[in-house]
């Protein structure tokens, strides 16, 4: 039925208008009006000059364009192996396959810069290669999700076909099954450049001084050469470079996708010959080694020492002395206390923004999607480019926020509220309005009915949003590098600090950091399975 | 054109036994119709033939060579399955052409052949054309000429017929049998249409009856 009709039964516009005003005065001052002073601080020609100038630009941009395109090509051909083997075959392990690489999708950055730093020896583990191989790791579930899905729904029977006209299985794989899920491999590609190009926490950890992506090379123009000028140029020239790519990725897809003739999902069969027994186990534990190697070594860093196994980087946490009377600045369990104070404030920030902003996208229609589209960008905006947008724009009177305690838990809640906004916006759309209609017509005001029979489908979401917000808030790194103030480090600020110390007990702090940033990240995102998972929106 | 025998043949999913024992000969040449309701394990039993499903037990020979552990592509089977599988990627003849091009036929030869056989089955129009804007009864018979101009030993027809209107259907149905019989193929029909298995095949068998004589036990010492 055309919504229209339902004029006379809508919500009073004030209604409306009062729960999206909050979202969007918050996306004009700590989004859009920063990235307009961080776009004026650019535009001084003499900065524009200087850095297109400089030939080290130059080296920064190629070796981020370098290290992005072998990481996504090695990812793309690692990961079609356990993608088919997801797509084809059941096998016992397959979910906690799946669950297992998407967990390792979700850990923070600088957690998987660590677990590289712990896993390889020294004489590699500053180096492009470990840069790559923590990108590897981390961005294989986005091969397997985004390509099984749709390898999933590509008939068992094309490829059979193929067979049964001489094809054998490379052939069939070449010329059948990859030109058909290549709309996939190009999304899936799309994003892990994406991730990788603008990789900020894993470099911080494991570059070397030749090794910096634009979005490194931004912090250290802002923070350690005090030339925001110049950073902010960085920032656009990358945003330049990413927008031809997204153009062409966006042509691309277009050009390939056709109508399949897809079934509604292909079956998925137990292997039976010794030779698909064989690529289910090489391709399903290959990946799943990928995932847990990197945070075991993290985890047996984390109780080794110059003189064997010991529980002394975990008990001696809370001793900010190296030696009496020395400290490093760093303060291991204060890093836990402001994380954790940190993530309840951005994730109360996040709830209430993003809360409000679903009611009021769900409820506005044509203009909630304007409002929905502008909460979005924050998600389209590398975190580094926030936290320099929020320190050029807060530091003079009477806007000079940089000391207040807030100011992180808000960037935090910027990142996060695009997450909370999908995860509501969704659950809220699904309500079925004859519901509302049906309030109506046992007398219920526009008012009392939305709030009846639609605002109860939030809380579900809205506790998935929650556990998302905070997950992202404790895991935070590129922002924060920005905004945070001294004494005020975060987990993932502190890691870093640590293992950029030279120093095994530092280390293995830093290391007892990471892993417990690990534990807390996966039982959050447990939590948000298990909301989403249960029925919906009760 | 070759042989085929299948030997006792058993195939099993979880606890459930798809095809017990079944056991089939066919002279070479010969056009044999598979008749049995439908999900009697007839699309099964050719899927073993073909090589893409492996039986839990028995053989399958082809001219006379055991080719149970021979993978697909080198067993000379070509099948035309239910639903065509038309390669949406490909055009028309670049489909036709997929098996002379695997089997390493130059050029200008599989092209010439993918015509000759787009020619037999009426579309030599339709070249040029996308699998996807094809009709049923033309995504049908460009099926059945892919199928062909790979020159498989035996063929293996699956429900080739289903879901066409009557009249498309008897026309078809026309067309295959006398395809079939002039190009001297070895071909196992499956159908649940007796009428059809009557028109087109030499001989019609129900899956049901292809069940192995009883194993003689061994006798007994002492």
């Amino acid at each position: 039925m055309d919504r229209a009709g339902a004029g006379v039964n809508r919500l009073p516009r004030w209604l409306i208008v009062s729960l999206a005003i909050m979202p969007a005065a918050a996306l004009v001052v700590f989004y859009a009006w920063p990235f307009g002073s961080l776009l004026a601080e650019a535009v001084t020609g003499q900065a524009v000059s200087d850095t297109i100038g400089r030939t080290q630009t130059w080296d920064v941009v190629w070796f981020t364009l370098w290290q992005a395109v072998a990481s996504t090509a090695i990812t793309i051909a690692l990961g079609l192996l356990p993608a088919a083997a997801v797509a084809r075959f059941d096998f016992r392990g397959r979910s906690l396959l799946i669950g297992l690489l998407t967990a390792v999708f979700v850990l923070p950055t600088v957690v998987m810069g660590a677990a590289f730093l712990a896993l390889l020896p020294d004489s590699l583990d500053r180096t492009v290669w470990a840069v790559i191989g923590a990108h590897v790791a981390f961005n294989l579930a986005v091969v397997v999700r985004v390509v099984g899905a749709l390898w999933e729904h590509l008939p068992t029977d094309m490829e059979a076909a193929a067979g049964t006209l001489g094809a054998s299985r490379w052939r069939v794989f070449t010329q059948i099954s990859l030109p058909l899920i290549r709309p996939a491999v190009v999304a899936a590609a799309s994003i892990v450049f994406l991730f990788t190009f603008t990789s900020f926490g894993v470099i911080r950890v494991l570059g070397a001084p030749g090794t910096r992506t634009i979005e490194v090379e931004v912090w250290r123009r802002a923070t350690q050469l005090g030339d925001l000028g110049g950073a902010a140029v960085l920032v656009l020239l990358q945003l330049a470079i990413l927008a031809v790519l997204v153009v062409w990725s966006t042509l691309a897809q277009r050009r390939h996708t056709r109508a399949l003739a897809l079934e509604p999902l292909a079956r998925r069969r137990r292997a039976r010959t010794a030779g698909e027994r064989a690529f289910v186990v090489a391709a399903a534990g290959g990946a799943a080694l990928i995932a847990v190697v990197p945070l075991t070594a993290l985890v047996a860093r984390s109780f080794s020492t110059p003189t064997g196994w010991s529980t002394s980087a975990w008990t001696d946490l809370g001793r900010t002395e190296v030696r009496p009377g020395l400290r490093v600045g760093v303060d291991p369990v204060g890093a836990i206390g402001n994380s954790l104070t940190t993530a309840a404030w951005a994730t109360a920030f996040a709830v209430v923004i993003g809360g409000v902003a679903s009611l009021a996208i769900v409820s506005a229609r044509r203009h909630g999607r304007l409002l929905d589209t502008g909460l979005m960008l924050p998600l389209a905006t590398s975190a580094v480019t926030i936290g320099l947008g929020m320190l050029i724009t807060f530091d003079t009177d009477p806007f000079d926020w940089r000391a207040s305690w807030w100011l992180v838990p808000v960037g935090h809640a910027l990142v996060a509220v695009p997450f909370v906004v999908r995860t509501c916006v969704g659950v809220l759309r699904s309500v079925d309005p004859s519901m509302t209609d049906a309030a109506a017509t046992l007398g219920a005001p526009p008012i009392p009915a939305w709030r009846a029979t639609v605002v109860p489908y939030l809380w579900r979401p809205l506790g998935a949003g929650a556990a998302l917000a905070a997950a992202i808030s404790l895991g935070e790194f590129g922002a924060t590098s920005f905004l945070s103030r001294s004494g005020g480090a975060t987990l993932p600020i502190a890691i870093e600090q640590l293992l950029g110390r030279t120093g095994t007990t530092l280390q293995a702090q830093g290391y007892v950091l990471a892993t417990i940033l690990t534990l807390v990240t996966v039982a959050v995102v447990v939590v948000v399975e298990r909301l989403q998972r249960g029925p919906a929106g009760r | 054109m070759s042989s085929l025998e299948v030997r006792e043949v058993t195939v099993t999913f979880g606890d459930t036994t798809v095809l017990d024992r079944t056991d089939l000969s066919m002279a070479s040449g010969e056009i044999v119709a598979l008749v049995g309701p439908s999900g009697s394990g007839k699309s099964t039993l050719l899927r073993v033939i073909a090589g893409i499903l492996q039986p839990d037990s028995g053989r399958v020979l082809i001219a006379g060579e055991d080719v149970t552990t021979v993978p697909t592509h080198r067993r000379g089977v070509g099948m035309v399955f239910q639903d065509n599988q038309l390669f949406p990627h490909m055009s028309t003849i670049d489909n036709v052409m997929f098996g002379p091009k695997m089997a390493g036929v130059p050029r200008a030869e599989r092209f010439e052949r993918a015509e000759r056989w787009l020619r037999r089955v009426g579309l030599a129009d339709l070249a040029h054309r996308s699998v996807t804007d094809l009709s049923g009864g033309e995504a049908k018979r460009v099926a059945l000429a892919r199928t062909m101009a790979a020159e498989p030993g035996v063929v293996l027809l699956d429900e080739p017929l289903t879901g066409l209107d009557r009249e498309l259907h008897d026309r078809l149905a026309a067309d295959l049998a006398q395809l079939l019989r002039s190009s001297e193929v070895t071909a196992l029909l499956v159908t649940h249409d007796a009428a059809e298995a009557g028109a087109i095949a030499d001989r019609t068998v129900a899956l049901a009856d292809l069940v192995a004589a009883p194993r003689e036990h061994p006798p007994t010492p002492g």
